[in-house]
């Protein structure tokens, strides 16, 4: 703890104690009024936010980009489109988006879920497309041949077999989420990223807690998309590198 | 193989020259320090505020020994404040650099504690509900006792303040007309059984703040329906894009008498939000090496600053979106500071 | 409307500082407004600044990566047993949300350019060394084993036959990386790291509601991902005329 100029007592400086006392236990804020701020209720509070937000959001970017991005990688349609606009996708500024969703259509969940699903269907639409396109050909022909439809095809061919890049697909769109779940504050949803950004409130302790319990967050999603990828892998498959 | 090496060199090549350039010519143009954006816009400011000593602010070279950082909180009025007395400072013969921005007073304070910030403008309201926890009702109604009753707290914490601006500001709730022909709504008490429809939008801070959030739950009795917290500068975004909303405005916004067909503030009948003069925060340490031009160029320098002059500063930046730089060199001309 | 405590001014400034303000006239006064081409005109050179922080921000993050990635892909060739701990190691850090690192390297590395560097160049790191693992794992055995035929070293064949030959996968690894950090670079002004961010919440905030401060900084930053990213795929173009390009 450092000695202030001031000769007054000693300025705080995050210390992962601290951070930890932060998470479970309300503090007196740093701004006095009486109510407290962190503990473990309002930790549980804005998780749920976070994920909340990035299921919803991932949802519906699910719902429009898979069906897109299946259609055209069957059909081996708009190629070099589907895969620039997974790479473009990765340029969309988060932090500006939020801004302009907000001070377009206002603040509030809804608002900022549609931001979120927007960055979310890039990655989807274009892991989509190169999956289902890269299934082997004559494996598709021999079921075509067998007499399925192309419904059939999709299903039982060509989904089982791009499983490894579909997922890899939904496992990018996540990571995009969560980290812009993270700035959701600047559109009016509170979610773990308050912490981090509202030092005034919150305190030092409070943002290194936040930036632990995001990275925690995003983290522990990842491992369990993994996990789900694994499962759904057909053991045959599972020869490819992650 | 089809690979002609030689031409792969060469586009090795050229990709690497390519980036080289650009970083080279990037780094070559950007001659500031790395840390932050604390200079940033500086040279605006000396250029228009200090080389033509006109004005009433004479440079004192014995000041040119002295390095000062002028910080700010994170609102349009502070951080033009900020810019005020960074560029009359300047214009004394200090060395100075900004720091505006900072946040909310907590991290203000912090600043001024940890040395890493000279001094701030800070409001007297918020020095004694916010930093030192005393009730709306026990801030002196005049100015000048509210001043001294900040002052002797802050020296008890080694802190120094000098004398208030003229001017004073206030939270306020605001909504929009909409609204309050709808419900009624004049004073803050005519919230009473409203307030549940209504949701309430302020700054992070102000869940904890006696003059905010706080204080209209605990003195007013209100429940709103939702509380919200939005950056400070979303506070006119929130009425005019929804519908049944309160926000927590100040009452020396410009938008209050631009627009004041669109929004209007209640009045604050049990009167919670304290009107505060602006003080300049600092340190006997920094007071001490500054020597008497410190705060004789500060004490001057807000002479100039009516409510009125500063509704039309922020006028400028926020509804004209010109750059608090300017608009602080601005007044300091007109005022005859400088120039 | 409460009355605020004024204190007698020395009334200084002149009648004519007061300017007749008709917000309903002014472009930029009305947050409805969309674009206000005028402001932007004028106003654009305050952006200057703020886009070569951002360049910079993001030429010093991608050439750092680059190298560093490299280097890691060195190694795990060489000692294979690297790959897995590398891979899972970047992955992790690819993860966590960028504000979320900065503020953790906050204890360390303070507020600035430094952290948020550092941050940026940790998940190019992870871009570009997948990339370029997965572009030398792809060349042709059949190809190798003729260069180790004609008689090349082990450095010959690298040179010479799986760089080259794994270079479009590598450059679309940089292509990804470079765009994605324009987009993450905004962001590092919450850190104090400068770029195009700080119009938006820096110390020369425009305004979080500006619409026009919006997008043009928005324009920028995405005029600066396309910049980059046609100009890498020009790259890649030459390099090899024959393949396509393979997806991110």
């Amino acid at each position: 703890m450092a000695e202030s100029e001031t000769g007054m007592s000693a300025i705080p400086v995050a210390s992962i104690e601290g951070a930890i006392e932060f998470i479970f236990t309300p503090q007196s804020s740093n701004v006095t009024g009486g109510k407290k701020v962190g503990g473990i209720d309002q930790v549980i509070e804005l998780t749920l936010n976070q994920l909340w937000l990035t299921v919803v959001a991932l949802a519906i970017a699910l719902a429009v980009a898979l069906p897109i991005g299946l259609y055209l990688g069957h059909r081996h349609k708009w190629e070099s489109f589907a895969i620039s606009f997974g790479t473009a996708g990765r340029g969309i500024p988060e932090l500006i988006l939020i801004a302009f969703f907000a001070a377009a259509i206002g603040v509030g969940f809804r608002n900022v879920v549609l931001a979120l699903a927007i960055l979310g269907i890039p990655p989807i639409l274009a892991n989509a497309f190169v999956g289902i396109n890269q299934v082997d050909r004559s494996s598709v022909d021999a079921a075509r041949g067998m007499g399925m439809s192309e419904l059939e095809i999709l299903r039982k061919v060509e989904i089982p077999l791009a499983i490894p890049t579909l997922m890899g697909g939904l496992r990018s769109a996540t990571i995009a989420v969560v980290a812009t779940a993270t700035i959701a504050p600047y559109g009016g949803y509170e979610t773990l990223g308050d912490f981090i950004i509202n030092e005034n409130v919150y305190g030092e302790n409070g943002v290194l807690a936040g930036a632990i319990l995001v990275a925690l967050l995003a983290v522990t999603l990842e491992l369990t998309l993994a996990g789900v990828q694994r499962l759904l892998t057909s053991p045959g498959l599972k020869l490819r590198p992650a | 193989m089809n690979m002609n090496p030689t031409r792969w060199r060469a586009v090795l090549a050229l990709m690497a020259a390519l980036v080289l350039t650009l970083g080279v010519a990037a780094c070559g143009s950007d001659d500031d320090s790395t840390s932050g954006s604390a200079t940033e816009g500086s040279t605006e400011a000396s250029t228009e505020g200090g080389d033509e000593s006109g004005g009433s602010i004479v440079s004192n070279p014995e000041n040119g020994k002295v390095s000062l950082t002028v910080g700010s909180k994170n609102f349009t009025e502070a951080i033009i404040l900020g810019e005020i007395y960074a560029q009359a400072l300047e214009a004394a013969g200090y060395k100075v650099k900004k720091d505006l921005n900072l946040g909310s007073e907590t991290v203000a304070l912090k600043n001024i504690k940890q040395g890493t910030v000279s001094g701030y403008p800070e409001y007297v309201s918020t020095v004694l509900t916010s930093i030192f926890g005393k009730e709306p009702e026990e801030v002196p109604a005049d100015a000048t006792e509210a001043y001294e009753e900040a002052k002797a707290e802050l020296e008890k914490e080694n802190l120094t303040a000098f004398p208030p601006t003229p001017f004073a500001s206030a939270n306020a709730v605001g909504t929009t007309t909409a609204t309050a022909e709808k419900y009624g709504l004049e004073t803050v008490s005519d919230l009473e059984g409203v307030s549940e429809k209504l949701n309430l939008y302020g700054s992070p801070e102000c869940r904890q703040r006696i003059d905010c959030l706080a204080g209209l739950e605990k003195l007013y009795g209100l429940k709103f329906k939702k509380f919200t917290p939005v950056d400070i500068g979303l506070r006119y975004t929130v009425l005019e894009k929804g519908q049944n909303n309160l926000s927590i405005l100040f009452t020396t916004d410009p938008q209050l008498s631009a627009e004041s067909d669109k929004f209007v503030i209640l009045e604050d009948d049990k009167k919670v939000f304290p009107a505060g003069n602006v003080i300049w925060v600092t340190t006997p340490k920094v007071v001490e090496e500054a020597g008497p031009d410190y705060e004789a160029t500060i004490t001057e320098v807000q002479e100039g600053m009516t409510v009125e002059v500063i509704q039309e500063l922020n006028a400028r930046v926020e509804l004209e979106k010109e750059p608090a730089a300017k608009v602080a060199a601005e007044y300091l001309e007109a005022a005859g500071y400088t120039g | 409307m409460i009355e605020p405590t004024v204190l007698a001014a020395a009334g200084q400034v002149g009648e004519d500082f007061f300017k007749d303000r008709d917000a309903g006239s002014l472009c930029q006064a009305n947050n409805a407004n969309l674009f206000c081409w005028d402001w932007a005109k004028n106003n654009i050179d305050r952006y200057e600044p703020f886009f070569i922080q951002h360049v910079e921000l993001v030429v010093i993050s991608v050439l750092i990566g680059f190298v560093a990635a490299f280097g890691l892909a060195l190694l795990s060739r060489r000692w294979s047993w690297l790959r897995v701990p590398f891979l899972l190691g970047t992955g992790v850090l690819y993860t966590i949300p960028s504000v979320a690192f900065f503020f953790l390297l906050l204890p360390f590395t303070g507020r600035g350019r430094d952290t948020a560097i550092i941050a940026l160049s940790v998940y190019t790191l992870q871009i570009i060394y997948r990339n370029t693992i997965l572009g030398l794992d792809n060349v042709p055995r059949a190809s190798i084993d003729a260069a180790r035929g004609m008689g090349m070293t082990d450095r010959q064949i690298l040179r010479k036959v799986e760089l080259p030959l794994a270079s479009p996968e590598i450059v679309t690894g940089l292509i990804v990386a470079t765009v994605s950090t324009v987009a993450i670079a905004t962001l590092a002004a919450l850190a104090g790291g400068g770029g195009l961010g700080e119009v938006i919440v820096g110390k020369e905030k425009l305004g979080l509601d500006f619409k026009t401060n919006l997008i043009i900084a928005g324009g920028l930053t995405i005029a600066l991902a396309i910049v980059f990213g046609l100009m890498l795929m020009g790259v890649q173009r030459m390099l090899t005329p024959w393949r396509r390009a393979r997806p991110a």
